[in-house]
Order: structure tokens, then C-alpha cells, then sequence
């Protein structure tokens, strides 16, 4: 099976954020990590290559940075990689995402494609599903296992509240991967030394622009929620903070 | 002519969901806000008696969109059945709820229609003309207002919890029911679904617990899950933890709190290392009272706290244990 799995890069889960002078935007000189879902994804083609045999590409649209994603991938186990490489990758709303990285692949035939399904940072979960549209191809979303069959494949959709459904989907076929679909694996210092043998290929935002337009949402403003609640933050010693806690449970929340 | 504003409700095995009113509710917000009219759509197969059910709301009118192929639910059916229809019948804003089905095709029915959806929206505005929608980002450390470009129509989904459905207004009479019959041609419906289903009886009940002690990614091993199921243990509540924790494997999945696990509303929801990303927020915000203890002083769940320490929680809860013990006597 021939495998593309879309991977995005996004601030650290514990890195402070700061706003931009305008407010439209977080200040970029933070530290970055692999969005969560997209590593399962991305694990998740690994197992299917290891079992089935082919081959797994790796794609992202951001700056220069971003190639530190593909790099883990390359070293992981996947086969290539390839980077959309602009800044301007980074405001893009879903729709203009996902028609870059449907112009980048335009030539090639892949079995299935795989997207996390949200990213930390915009939170549109709407990539995976966009790009199946684009490329006229079935989807699912939120997907937790993946069998191959004589078809195509079955998959176990998560719905809400604890409930599941199996869909069989033909191919190729578009799918957004959840978060705990396997384990992860480390990369090797092995597969890290052959990473850097492993292509890549670069496009530009000139070679990809044609397939794109204006975004059809714009972030206004960007800012901090304002509290709904009046919290009250409880300082001092850990001794003593445990016992204003055990009081204001005892005598203003009244549950013990 | 006035623009439209069109609600999309969700029914699953014939009964609508409570995100449902709570959309017609913000549609209704925003038809007084805009002047706009508003109108709603169920989409099935036999869903008449829901159409009626919507149609004593207050809204302008309700469309039965209805083939033998909607059910049961796939993208490809939703997605065509609802181009065809606003192909005819133009909105300006459609707003729906922000499920999982939703989610599933909203995104493929904006690009047919080369338009898109703001998605899990918090509140929404009319501003000087310009409709602004807020929603969460950065998993709830930030909001943003967003507004739309292009000429729609104006997808946007909403986040459970968001608005109340018990504000959704009665009109003064039914709102006419119109029938709209789709053809959904042979090869469109590409998925075979199976039957939905539940992984094996859930052990526990969180939605009934008075007292929920949770546990985050702060917990940093699975071995320190024991400090806070003593601490569980002292207050007499049970044990929980955000989605991280249970993809682990370090708790069972059925004592995931958030949109792909249980939502409650205990007495006291106390929060252990937990950041507050938004699907773990929308399972837990109803709870009566709020405590989080995390290291990050701009962790997103102190937003919502009642009572907030920041802090390392190993240093904490071993002596919040001995307080409360030593409170219940």
C-alpha cells in the first residue's frame, strides 16, 4: 500500500504563548512539536507498510522549521518526505492547506492518505476531510483501526459518548486518524542515520499557488478568554495551600 | 430580500440531540441580532414527526429533507443530499451543531460548495454589519473572533455547551413543514457503515459520581496514578482522567472524561495536572465546582476553576490527603 500521511508542526503543549503586537497571531519564537494526532497517523501507516508492504510518504506545509517533522518521520521509517516550504504556510486556512498539498501531489497515486484529525494549533479538523473532496475520494474520520480486506479496508470509527461503528470504506480513500489508535514508536539511531539519506522534496508557494486562493476566513483578533468565573487562586507553602484547599472544600464548596 | 439563516438539527435513531436546541437557540439569537429569517432543516429518512417537533419553535419555517439513502448516516449522502438543497433553497449562514457527524461532513459540503465552515464556535456577534463567530485555538489558551470572506454560504458548527437550549423560544404558531424529496443517485454512497456499537459495558458510571478526582498529563507516570486515587479515595469521589492518560493504557478507557469519553456534572470536579484542551473542557465545564492544581499558571483550565494552585501537584496532594482526612474527622 502506497501511503501519504499529512503531518503539521505546532507550538510545544507546555510552551508559554504570547501574542503578536497585532493580536492576530501568537509570537513565533516558541519551541515545536509534531501535532499528537499526526504521529499516530504517521505510526499507524508504518504498521499498515509493515504489514502489507509499500511505502509511506510524509508531507507538511510550514517554514523552514517545519522540516524537523519530516526529519523524525524520514527517521521513524518512512520512506520520503515532502515539504511545502513557505511562511506563509502557517496562516493558511484548511481549505487553501489542503488545496496545496492536493497540487503537490497531483501526480501521484497513493492507496490511502492520512491526517491527525485536529491539530493543536487551529483545531478546524477539516484538512483530512477537505483534501478527500478535492481529490474525489471516499473518507472517514476519527478513525481507531484499520483492516485491509479483498474491498478495501474496514475501519472502526470513535463517535461520541463511548459509542463505535464499523464502516467498510473501498480505495483509495482519505483518513483522519485518531490520538491512542497504537503505540508509538522511537526512531533508532539507525533509522536517524539513514534519514539523512532518504529524499526530500522541496516545493515552493509558486509551484502550488495556482491551486490556491484567498482564505474564506480571517482571524480578526486573537486573544485571552476572558474568565467566566471568579477564580481564586490559593498561594503559599504546599502544607499550606493543601489546608486553605481542605477548608474551602470543607466550608465554602461544602463537599466533605 | 433578507438574508437567510439556516439550522441544521441532529437525530440519531429518531430523537434530536440537546446540541440541537442549543443550535436553534443561537439561530434565533442571531435572527434577532441580523433581522435575518430563520430556518430549519432536519436531514433522514421518516423524520416528519421531528420536522414537527422543530416547527413549533419559533422559526420562519422547517424542510423535511428526506431520501431512503440517509439512513443510515454517511458522508457522501449528507454531503449531496445538502448541496442539492441549498443549490435551491440559498442561506447566508448555516449553522449546525459541532458532533462528530458534523464534523464528518460539513468539511466536504463546504468545499463542494467552494465556501467553508468556522468550526466549534462559542458565541457569535453581529458587529457594524460584519458577523463575527469566536472560537477556541490553541486548545482553549487563546480565543479568536473569525469572519468570513466570499459570498457563503457561511458554514459554522457549533460547540456543545455553548448555548442553552432551554432559551430556545416557541413560536406564537407550527411553522409550515415542507417536504423536500432528494434523488441520490446509484455510486454516490461510497461507505458501507455497520451498526453502531458500544465496546463492552462500561464498569463505571461517572456521570452519576458527586466527586471526580481527574488525572492529566501532569501525572507524568503511571505509577503516581495511586497518589490520586488515594487522594479519590479521601474524598470519596472516583477516579478520572483526560484522553492522554487513557490512550496510555495507565486508566481504562471507560474513565475518560471529555467529547470522545463520558461528560459529567459532579458536586466537585478536581482537576490534577490537567492543561484543559477544549474536548477535555466540554466534558466537564457543568460540574458545580471547579479545583485544578497544575504547574502552568496559564494552563486553560484555571479559566473555568473555582479555586486554582499552581503548583507541582506531587508536592500538594500528599498533604491535601492528610487535610482532608483530618477535615472529615
Amino acid at each position: 500500500m502506497k501511503i501519504l500521511v499529512c503531518m503539521k508542526q505546532v507550538p510545544q503543549k507546555d510552551a508559554p504563548l504570547k501574542l503578536n503586537d497585532a493580536g492576530t497571531w501568537i509570537r513565533e519564537d516558541v519551541s515545536y512539536e509534531v501535532n499528537e494526532p499526526d504521529a499516530f497517523a504517521l505510526e499507524e501507516a508504518l504498521r499498515q507498510k509493515e504489514k502489507h508492504t509499500g511505502e509511506v510518504v510524509v508531507i507538511t506545509a510550514g517554514p523552514a522549521r517545519a522540516t524537523q517533522v519530516l526529519r523524525e518521520a524520514l527517521a521513524k521509517g518512512a520512506d520520503r518526505a515532502i515539504h511545502l516550504e513557505d511562511d506563509s504556510f502557517v496562516g493558511l486556512d484548511a481549505y487553501n492547506t489542503a488545496r496545496a498539498i492536493a497540487a503537490a501531489v497531483k501526480d501521484e497515486k497513493f492507496d490511502l492518505i492520512f491526517t491527525g484529525l485536529q491539530s493543536d494549533d487551529y483545531g478546524f479538523a477539516q484538512t483530512g476531510v477537505i483534501l478527500a473532496e478535492l481529490l474525489g475520494l471516499p473518507h472517514a474520520t476519527i478513525i481507531m483501526q484499520i483492516e485491509k480486506n479483498d474491498d478495501g479496508i474496514r475501519v472502526k470509527r470513535e463517535l461520541e459518548a463511548g459509542f463505535f461503528q464499523f464502516v467498510d470504506v473501498p480505495l483509495p480513500a482519505v483518513l483522519t486518524i485518531q490520538s491512542g489508535i497504537n503505540k508509538l514508536r522511537y526512531a533508532t539511531l539507525i533509522g536517524i542515520k539513514q534519514a539523512k539519506n532518504k529524499p526530500m522534496r522541496k516545493v515552493t508557494l509558486a509551484e502550488v499557488q495556482g491551486a490556491m486562493g484567498t482564505n474564506l476566513q480571517k482571524i480578526e483578533k486573537l486573544y485571552i478568554p476572558q474568565k467566566s468565573k471568579n477564580t481564586e487562586f490559593l498561594e503559599g507553602a504546599p502544607a499550606e495551600v493543601a489546608k486553605k484547599l481542605a477548608d474551602k472544600l470543607k466550608n465554602e464548596l461544602r463537599v466533605i | 430580500m433578507a438574508d437567510t439563516i439556516l439550522v441544521i438539527v441532529e437525530q440519531r435513531e429518531g430523537k434530536l440531540n440537546r446540541v440541537s436546541w442549543e443550535t436553534v437557540a443561537a439561530g434565533q439569537a442571531l435572527a434577532t441580532q441580523t433581522g435575518w429569517t430563520l430556518e430549519a432543516a432536519v436531514v433522514g429518512a421518516g423524520i416528519g414527526t421531528l420536522a414537527a417537533e422543530v416547527a413549533a419553535k419559533k422559526v420562519a419555517k422547517v424542510f423535511a429533507i428526506e431520501s431512503p439513502r440517509l439512513d443510515p448516516y454517511t458522508p457522501d449522502a449528507f454531503a449531496y443530499a445538502l448541496k442539492d438543497f441549498l443549490a435551491k433553497h440559498t442561506a447566508k449562514v448555516v449553522l449546525l451543531p459541532h458532533t462528530y457527524q458534523v464534523r464528518d461532513f460539513v468539511p466536504k459540503l463546504a468545499t463542494a460548495l467552494e465556501t467553508t465552515a468556522i468550526p466549534d464556535v462559542i458565541a457569535c456577534r453581529y458587529d457594524s454589519g460584519k458577523l463575527l463567530f469566536t472560537r477556541q485555538m490553541f486548545q482553549g489558551k487563546f480565543v479568536a473572533d473569525v469572519s468570513f470572506a466570499g459570498s457563503g454560504p457561511y458554514f459554522v458548527t457549533l460547540q456543545n455547551g455553548s448555548f442553552r437550549a432551554d432559551a430556545v423560544e416557541v413560536g406564537a404558531s407550527a411553522a409550515p413543514v415542507e417536504t423536500v424529496n432528494i434523488e441520490i443517485p446509484d455510486g454516490v454512497v461510497r461507505n458501507h457503515p455497520q451498526e453502531v456499537f458500544k465496546e463492552a459495558k462500561q464498569a463505571v458510571d461517572l456521570t452519576q459520581a458527586e466527586i471526580i478526582v481527574s488525572v492529566g498529563r501532569g501525572i507524568k507516570e503511571q505509577k503516581n496514578i495511586d497518589l490520586a486515587k488515594q487522594l479519590a479515595a479521601a474524598l470519596g469521589g472516583e477516579l478520572a482522567a483526560s484522553r492522554p492518560i487513557c490512550d496510555n493504557g495507565w486508566l481504562p478507557m471507560d474513565r475518560q472524561i471529555g467529547s470522545s469519553g463520558q461528560t459529567v456534572a459532579p458536586k466537585l470536579y478536581l482537576a490534577l495536572g490537567i492543561s484543559g484542551a477544549i474536548q477535555h473542557i466540554v466534558g466537564m465545564k457543568g460540574a458545580r465546582s471547579i479545583v485544578a492544581i497544575n504547574k502552568d499558571s496559564e494552563a486553560p483550565i484555571f479559566e473555568i476553576s473555582d479555586y486554582a494552585v499552581v503548583g507541582n501537584l506531587f508536592d500538594i496532594v500528599p498533604p491535601l490527603i492528610e487535610e482532608v482526612k483530618k477535615a472529615k474527622g
